[in-house]
C-alpha cells in the first residue's frame, strides 16, 4: 500500500482527486472469497438444482450431476467447439476455475492474518523451511542423546530412497500454492540433502518421502494382452494398434507358418510397397520369431503408411503375451510399443496450411 | 554306400534330394571329399537340357538353355527383367516347375488328328506364367514344331503409333509397325521352316504385286517385311496358311501357337480413331486374324496361352481368374480350354532360387546369406517369384 502511494506521487497527475486514486488502488487484485461466501454460493446452487429438477419434471431428491449436465445441454444448446466454453452448472471447490484456494482470504474479520508468517509474503514456503529446520534440529538432538548414552550406531540405517527423485520446482509450487523463485527452491533442496546426510535421518523418513516423486519403470504401465487358447488348443492373442487415423487389430496364432492375411487379402496384394511389408516384419524380426506365427489382421482408416504403422503396433502388443518380461522391455526400448503421437496439425486461419504462411508481398 | 550316407548328412532344408544316386550331385556347401566330382554341380541345377526329358524329379531345378536355342527362339519375347538377368548372369536358366511340366506332358500325349487343344496359364501377378509359357515353347522348338509366338498381345491393342485403314476390308485397321516386328521375329524363329512350306492360294497385294500359290512361306514373309504397308495382311495370310496346312496329312510339321496376354484379344483397346472414338479390338486386322487362330477348328498342333493383368487395360488389379480377365466374350470363345494354375514358389522352389542367386553371387549383402536373412526374404516377398527377384536386386 505504501509503495503504491509513493509511485502515485511521483507519476504526473493527469486527472482526478487523491480520493479517486485511493479507491482504484483499493480495488486492485482479484476478489477475495471468504468461506462464508463460498458456503452461500453452494446453498444457492442446491436451490437452483431443485428448481432445475422441477423444470425437467424429475425428482429433485435424486438429481445427480449427470442429470444437471444433460438438462443444461438440453435447455441451452450450444454449437461451440470448445467444450469448456459451453454453459456449465457445477460446483468445483478444488484448485480450479471457480474458487481457487489461494484466493481464499487469509485474515480474519479484524484484519489480523491467520498464519504467523503472513507478512513474509511467502507464508507456506517459509513455514515449510521452518518445519524442515525444526526436524533437522530434532535429529541432531536425537544423535546427541544416542552419543551420550553410547548407543550411537556405527552403521546407521539410511533412508531407502529407491527410484525416486525430488519434487521439481513446478510440483513444489503446485503444492505450496504460491510462486517460489529458483533460489528458494535451491535452498529447499540443500536443506533436504543436509537432512539426508545425517546418520539418524531415518526418523524423518516419512517426511522426506512425502517430498519425493516415485519414478516407476515404464514397462510396468504396459498392459500385456492375455494369452487365449482356441478350440484346437492353439495359443492366440489379440491386440489393437493405431497410428494417425488408422485403427488396426491383429490376431496372432502360434504354430503357424508365417502366413499373413490383411482384411481377407494376401498381404502381398494389400501392401504392394516394400516399405509397408518391412514395417509389418519389424516386430517379428526383432524378436527372431519370423516363421512361427500366423497373423490375421484387419485395418481401416488412414493411408497405406499409417495402416502399416497401426498394424506394427498391434503386432508388437500381441507378441508381448508370447514373450518373457525382458524381451518385452527390449521391445519397449526399441520403440515398438510406443504409439506414435504425431497427428495431422490443423490448418490455422490466416495461413495457408498448418505452418505455411501466405506469400508475403512487400506492397 | 558313401553317397547314401551323404544324403542323411545334408541340411534339413534339402531333404527332398532324390536323384543323388543317378547323377552324383554333391552339396556345394559341404566340405565333404567323399566322391569329388570335377564339375561344380549343385542341387538346384540339372544337367538335362532337353525339356522333353524333364520330369517330376527335376521340379525346382534350373536348367540352362543353350545360346544356340535362345537367340532364334526368343528374339524379343522374354520378359524385360529376365532379359536383364540373362545379360548379367551370362546364361539363360529357367526353373522347371509343375505347371509347365503338366502342359508338356499333355503335349506329349495329345492326339494331333483331333482339333487343337487350348491351354491357359493363369495365376496371381508375378508367379511365373510367362516363364512357364517360354519353357513350353522351348519344348515345342526342340521337338521341331513350328512356333508362332506372340510375345504380348497387349502391345497390339495399345500405344499404336500408326493406324492405317485396311486395304482388304474397309472397316478394319492395320498396324504396320507391330506387324513388321512380329514378322521379323517369326522369320528368325522359324528359319528352317520357311522354304519348306508352300502356299496354297494366291495373294494379291496391289495391282502389280502378288504372291503366287506354290511359292514358299519365306517369300511371303519377306514380302511383308519389305512392304510395310501390307504387312498386317501378310500376317493374316501367314496365319491362314499355317492353319489350313497344319492339319493336313501331308504336312510334316506341327503348329504351336503361343500367345502371352491372350485376354487382350477380347478386352478393350486404347487406340482411338480420328474422331476420338475407341477402336474395338475386332476392328484391328492383327487381332482379328489371331482370334481366328484361337478357334480350335484346326488340328495338328496346340494353342498355349497366358492370361496377364499387368499389361491389360481397364481391368482391376485384383483380377486373375480366367473368368475375370477374359470377360464374357473371351471366355465363350476360348471355351473349352485346359486351365493350368501357376502358383507362387513352394518351399523347395524358393530354396532352389535362393541357392541359384547365391551361386551367381547376386546376393551381396552379408545379412542375406544367413538363415535370418533368408527368413526375412521369405516374409517380404511371400514366395512370389517376381517380388523375390526385385528384392534381390537391391541386395
Amino acid at each position: 500500500m505504501l509503495m503504491n502511494d509513493s509511485s502515485a506521487a511521483v507519476s504526473p497527475q493527469i486527472c482526478g482527486t487523491p480520493a479517486l486514486r485511493r479507491k482504484n488502488l483499493g480495488a486492485a487484485g482479484p476478489e477475495k472469497f471468504t468461506p462464508e461466501f463460498i458456503q452461500k454460493q453452494v446453498e444457492e446452487f442446491e436451490i437452483g438444482k431443485r428448481h432445475l429438477a422441477n423444470m425437467m419434471g424429475e425428482d429433485p431428491e435424486n438429481f445427480t450431476q449427470e442429470d444437471i449436465d444433460r438438462s443444461i445441454a438440453y435447455l441451452f444448446p450450444s454449437g461451440l467447439f470448445e467444450k469448456r466454453a459451453r454453459p456449465l452448472m457445477k460446483v468445483r471447490l478444488s484448485a480450479d476455475l471457480c474458487f481457487p484456494p489461494c484466493e481464499a482470504v487469509q485474515w480474519g474479520p479484524d484484519g489480523r492474518p491467520f498464519h504467523f508468517l503472513f507478512y513474509t509474503g511467502k507464508q507456506y514456503y517459509y513455514s515449510l523451511m521452518h518445519d524442515l529446520y525444526g526436524r533437522v534440529l530434532k535429529v541432531e538432538k536425537h544423535q546427541d542423546q544416542l552419543r551420550a548414552k553410547g548407543l550411537f550406531p556405527t552403521e546407521p540405517k539410511q533412508i531407502a530412497l529407491g527410484t525416486s527423485r525430488w519434487l521439481t520446482k513446478e510440483e513444489l509450487e503446485a503444492r505450496l500454492v504460491e510462486p517460489i523463485s529458483s533460489q528458494d527452491y535451491e535452498y529447499f533442496i540443500q536443506l533436504m540433502e543436509r537432512l539426508l546426510a545425517m546418520p539418524c535421518c531415518s526418523l524423518e523418513q516419512q517426511f522426506v518421502m512425502s517430498h519425493r516423486q516415485q519414478l516407476e519403470a515404464q514397462s510396468m504401465h504396459q498392459v500385456v494382452p492375455p494369452l487365449q487358447k482356441d478350440d484346437a488348443g492353439v495359443d492366440f492373442s489379440t491386440a489393437e494398434g493405431r497410428r494417425k487415423t488408422s485403427r488396426g487389430s491383429v490376431v496372432v496364432r502360434d504354430c503357424g507358418a508365417g502366413r499373413l492375411t490383411v482384411n481377407g487379402q494376401d498381404y502381398l496384394h494389400y501392401f504392394p510397397v516394400l516399405q509397408d511389408r518391412e514395417q509389418l516384419m519389424f516386430p517379428l524380426q526383432f524378436c527372431g520369431l519370423l516363421g512361427r506365427f500366423d497373423l490375421d489382421c484387419s485395418v481401416s482408416g488412414g493411408g497405406r503408411s499409417s495402416q502399416a504403422g497401426a498394424l506394427r503396433l498391434a503386432i508388437s502388443r500381441a507378441l508381448l503375451s508370447f514373450l518373457p518380461q525382458s524381451e518385452g522391455e527390449a521391445m519397449r526400448q526399441a520403440g515398438l510399443l510406443t504409439p506414435d503421437p504425431r497427428v495431422r496439425e490443423r490448418k490455422k486461419p490466416g495461413q495457408e496450411g498448418a505452418r505455411r504462411k501466405f506469400t508475403w508481398k512487400k506492397r | 554306400m558313401s553317397l547314401h550316407r551323404l544324403a542323411f548328412r545334408l541340411r534339413p532344408t534339402v531333404t527332398h534330394v532324390r536323384s543323388l544316386h543317378s547323377s552324383g550331385y554333391v552339396q556345394q556347401q559341404e566340405a565333404v571329399a567323399v566322391e569329388p566330382e570335377p564339375e561344380s554341380v549343385s542341387v538346384f541345377r540339372t544337367q538335362e537340357k532337353d525339356p522333353a526329358c524333364h520330369s517330376d524329379k527335376h521340379v525346382g531345378q534350373f536348367y540352362t538353355l543353350s545360346s544356340a536355342h535362345v537367340r532364334p527362339l526368343f528374339p524379343d519375347s522374354l520378359p524385360w527383367r529376365y532379359q536383364q538377368q540373362m545379360k548379367t548372369f551370362n546364361e539363360t536358366c529357367i526353373m522347371v516347375r509343375q505347371p509347365a511340366l503338366e502342359v508338356i506332358s499333355y503335349l506329349k500325349k495329345a492326339d494331333y488328328s483331333q482339333p487343337a487343344l487350348r491351354y491357359v496359364f493363369y495365376g496371381l501377378k508375378g508367379t511365373g506364367k510367362t516363364m512357364s509359357l517360354c519353357h513350353t515353347v522351348h519344348f515345342c522348338y526342340t521337338q521341331g514344331w513350328l512356333v508362332l509366338h506372340v510375345p504380348d498381345a497387349h502391345l497390339w491393342v495399345k500405344n499404336c503409333k500408326e493406324l492405317l485403314p485396311s486395304s482388304y476390308k474397309l472397316s478394319r485397321f492395320d498396324q504396320p509397325l507391330e506387324a513388321t516386328t512380329w514378322l521379323r521375329n517369326f522369320k528368325i524363329t522359324n528359319e528352317h521352316f520357311l522354304p519348306k512350306i508352300k502356299l496354297k492360294e494366291r495373294y494379291v497385294w496391289t495391282k502389280r504385286e502378288s504372291t503366287e500359290a506354290g511359292s514358299s512361306l519365306g517369300e511371303l514373309v519377306d514380302q511383308g517385311i519389305s512392304r510395310v504397308k501390307s504387312s498386317s495382311d501378310v500376317v493374316g495370310a501367314v496365319m491362314k496358311e499355317l492353319r489350313l496346312q497344319s492339319g493336313q496329312p501331308g504336312a510334316d510339321f506341327r503348329l504351336a501357337v503361343a500367345v502371352d496376354g491372350v485376354n487382350a484379344l477380347w478386352g478393350r483397346s486404347t487406340i482411338k480413331k480420328e474422331d476420338k472414338t475407341a477402336v474395338d479390338p475386332e476392328e484391328l486386322t492383327l487381332v482379328y486374324n489371331l482370334r481366328k487362330l484361337m478357334k480350335n477348328d484346326w488340328s495338328g498342333g496346340a494353342i498355349i496361352t497366358t492370361l496377364s493383368q499387368t499389361g491389360s487395360l481397364y481391368l482391376p488389379k485384383s483380377a486373375y481368374l480366367p473368368q475375370d480377365l477374359l470377360g464374357e466374350r473371351g471366355f465363350d470363345s476360348m471355351d473349352p480350354f485346359i486351365p493350368v494354375s501357376v502358383p507362387s514358389y513352394s518351399e523347395k522352389e524358393f530354396e532352389s532360387c535362393y541357392l541359384y542367386y547365391m551361386d551367381r553371387n547376386w546376393l551381396q549383402h552379408p545379412q542375406s546369406r544367413t538363415e535370418e536373412g533368408k527368413k526375412e526374404l521369405v516374409f517380404l516377398c511371400n514366395m512370389n517369384p517376381s517380388m523375390f527377384e526385385r528384392l534381390c536386386g537391391y541386395l
